[in-house]
């Protein structure tokens, strides 16, 4: 499904400030596999993403989206197959519109020829939708946006994330800034959607517990590097303290990170 | 009804779709543009030159189609050339200057007076008085926009040009082209700004090379008169408020001049003043309560 090959990006280069954000990665991904991605501040996560999602445009290196090679292509011609969410609940949704609205608008690429954005047909479906979130959200359908907690937000975004059925689903700590109840609650519906569809998805996190839970693969980096990569068997074995020593084995270091060690 | 009061409504109903337009581009696309003292000379030079050659009608359009383009062009430099919004409506109505003094063939000053206009035509089918035609007219043209901008902002198209203004990211991530958002959105803006010089420049029945300066604020004070009496709401409401807000403003301008409160040409300076003391509205109303809360924290350390 998702094929990265020796993907290569520095910033600032040939300054002081040169920064290899990516270094060479080498991923595959299969469809319907849902990947937690784990790694320390400035290891590359958000990068490898932004690679993904056609933020920027790579140094080097082929990016392959279900057979076809995106590496050139527009971000938002992208995002026709690509749904992305933030650590940042105000960044996935537009907060002077409502729901309606916001949804129809994240509808737009897969919905059949209309002439109003929000019509009758799309109204009862995208009010099921919100049903199904469960947050009594359904009742306020022309409530803006803006006016919504964080978590309902965030779910929200999520909704007008796998709306389109994206064949690939990129989730950059979607729940780090909501509170620890909430925060489960998002998390539960992510899980749904993407088994109900079979999404694709990477997810990054800084829940070690949760990325040995959630999903049937892990990968950690470093660096601008891949350091593991680990599935099926090894992975249902693995324990937050065996990965903790892998990652000093792999990176020959400490893990700086207070947020990761921390977490639980 | 006295004729300050029809006049305030020939004006206001005229300068109407100005406040449109400047609603589209400051309010739903969020971004300030200037193109607007050009693209308002701009329409005002096509439609009288044209008028003047005896296709009043054909000149409106005419006037229309011209400040899309100019909007374009704006459009284009925003999101091809990435040149800052401000800089690039400067830009454009700089260009525009030298644009429409080659419409009207390096003459500053054009006079369609001898020429029919629309105004006229409308006069001679219903027989209805020249002063109440310069109204109704204006306002037919300010419905008919209200009533087409409204629907058109709730089509696809229209949500994400909004959606645009709002958030990018997010129309970006919808998988919109929000560069054509935004082109769009200019050019329906400026657009209506033309149509609105058209509609004054027959009015009056001139050109004038100068004639647009200072058109953004006097559009934004209808705006921001509009928002302060009826609120922000939808779009819409918007829309409407926005054309009220231009012949309230008119009446106010009217009824100053009438009681000689500032002589005639301080008209950009009071537009400026309105504009500000509207927009400082929210920083007054902060720093008000600021004072309260330190009055109430010293009197209770006494």
């Amino acid at each position: 499904m998702l094929e990265l090959r020796e993907v290569r990006k520095t910033f600032y280069p040939g300054t002081p400030n040169e920064k290899k954000a990516l270094n060479g990665i080498e991923l595959h991904l299969d469809a319907g596999e849902f990947v937690t991605v784990i790694g320390s501040n400035g290891a590359g996560k958000s990068t490898l993403f932004n690679a993904i999602g056609g933020a920027f445009l790579i140094d080097s290196g082929v990016i392959q989206l279900d057979g076809r090679n995106i590496t050139s292509m527009k971000e938002y011609k992208r995002a026709f197959d690509i749904g992305r969410l933030f650590q940042d609940t105000m960044k996935g949704t537009a907060p002077n519109m409502t729901i309606e609205e916001n949804l129809a608008l994240a509808y737009t690429r897969k919905a059949g020829r209309s002439f109003f954005a929000v019509n009758k047909r799309d109204k009862e479906y995208f009010r099921d939708l919100v049903k199904k979130l469960g947050l009594g959200l359904e009742d306020r359908m022309r409530t803006k946006v803006g006016q919504l907690s964080g978590g309902q937000r965030q779910a929200v975004s999520l909704l007008m994330a796998a709306i389109a059925q994206p064949k690939l689903l990129l989730l950059d700590e979607h729940t780090a800034a909501l509170d620890p109840a909430t925060a489960e609650k998002v998390l539960r519906i992510t899980e749904d959607m993407i088994q109900k569809d079979k999404i694709t998805t990477m997810m990054i996190t800084h829940d070690i517990q949760a990325a040995l839970r959630l999903g049937n693969r892990t990968v950690m980096m470093d660096e601008g590097r891949i350091i593991f990569d680990i599935s099926g068997k090894e992975r249902e074995e693995m324990t937050v303290e065996k990965l903790m020593e892998c990652y000093e084995k792999n990176s020959r270091k400490k893990l700086e990170n207070d947020r990761m060690l921390l977490h639980r | 009804m006295s004729l300050l009061f029809i006049s305030s409504l020939q004006e206001g109903f005229g300068y109407g779709l100005l406040a449109l337009g400047i609603y589209i581009t400051f309010r739903i696309l969020n971004t300030p543009d200037l193109t607007t003292d050009g693209s308002f000379g701009l329409g005002m030079a096509v439609s009288i030159v044209l008028t003047a050659a005896g296709h009043p009608v054909l000149s409106l359009a005419a006037a229309l189609a011209a400040g899309a383009l100019a909007g374009c062009v704006t459009g284009f430099l925003q999101t091809k050339v990435k040149i800052h919004p401000i800089l690039a409506g400067i830009l454009t109505m700089n260009g525009l200057y030298t644009v429409n003094l080659m419409i009207t063939g390096g003459k500053s000053n054009v006079s369609s007076a001898a020429a029919i206009s629309v105004f006229r035509i409308f006069e001679e089918k219903t027989g209805i008085m020249p002063e109440y035609v310069k109204a109704i007219v204006p306002f037919m043209f300010c419905a008919v926009g209200i009533a087409a901008l409204a629907v058109f902002f709730k089509t696809r198209k229209g949500v994400a040009i909004r959606a645009t203004g709002d958030n990018e990211d997010m129309v970006r991530a919808s998988s919109v082209n929000a560069d054509a958002c935004k082109l769009t959105g200019l050019a329906l803006g400026n657009a209506c700004v033309a149509l609105s010089g058209g509609i004054i420049g027959q009015s009056m029945s001139f050109f004038d090379v100068g004639y647009g300066t200072g058109m953004v604020v006097v559009g934004l004070a209808s705006v921001i008169i509009g928002e302060t009496i009826f609120g922000r709401r939808g779009v819409t409401a918007g829309f409407i408020s926005a054309v009220a807000g231009s012949v309230i403003y008119r009446i106010f301008i009217a009824l100053a001049l009438k009681v000689e409160l500032f002589p005639s040409y301080g008209l950009k300076l009071i537009s400026a003043v309105i504009v500000v003391i509207a927009l400082s509205l929210p920083a007054v109303k902060s720093w008000v309560q600021l004072r309260q809360t330190q009055k109430r924290e010293r009197s209770r350390r006494c």
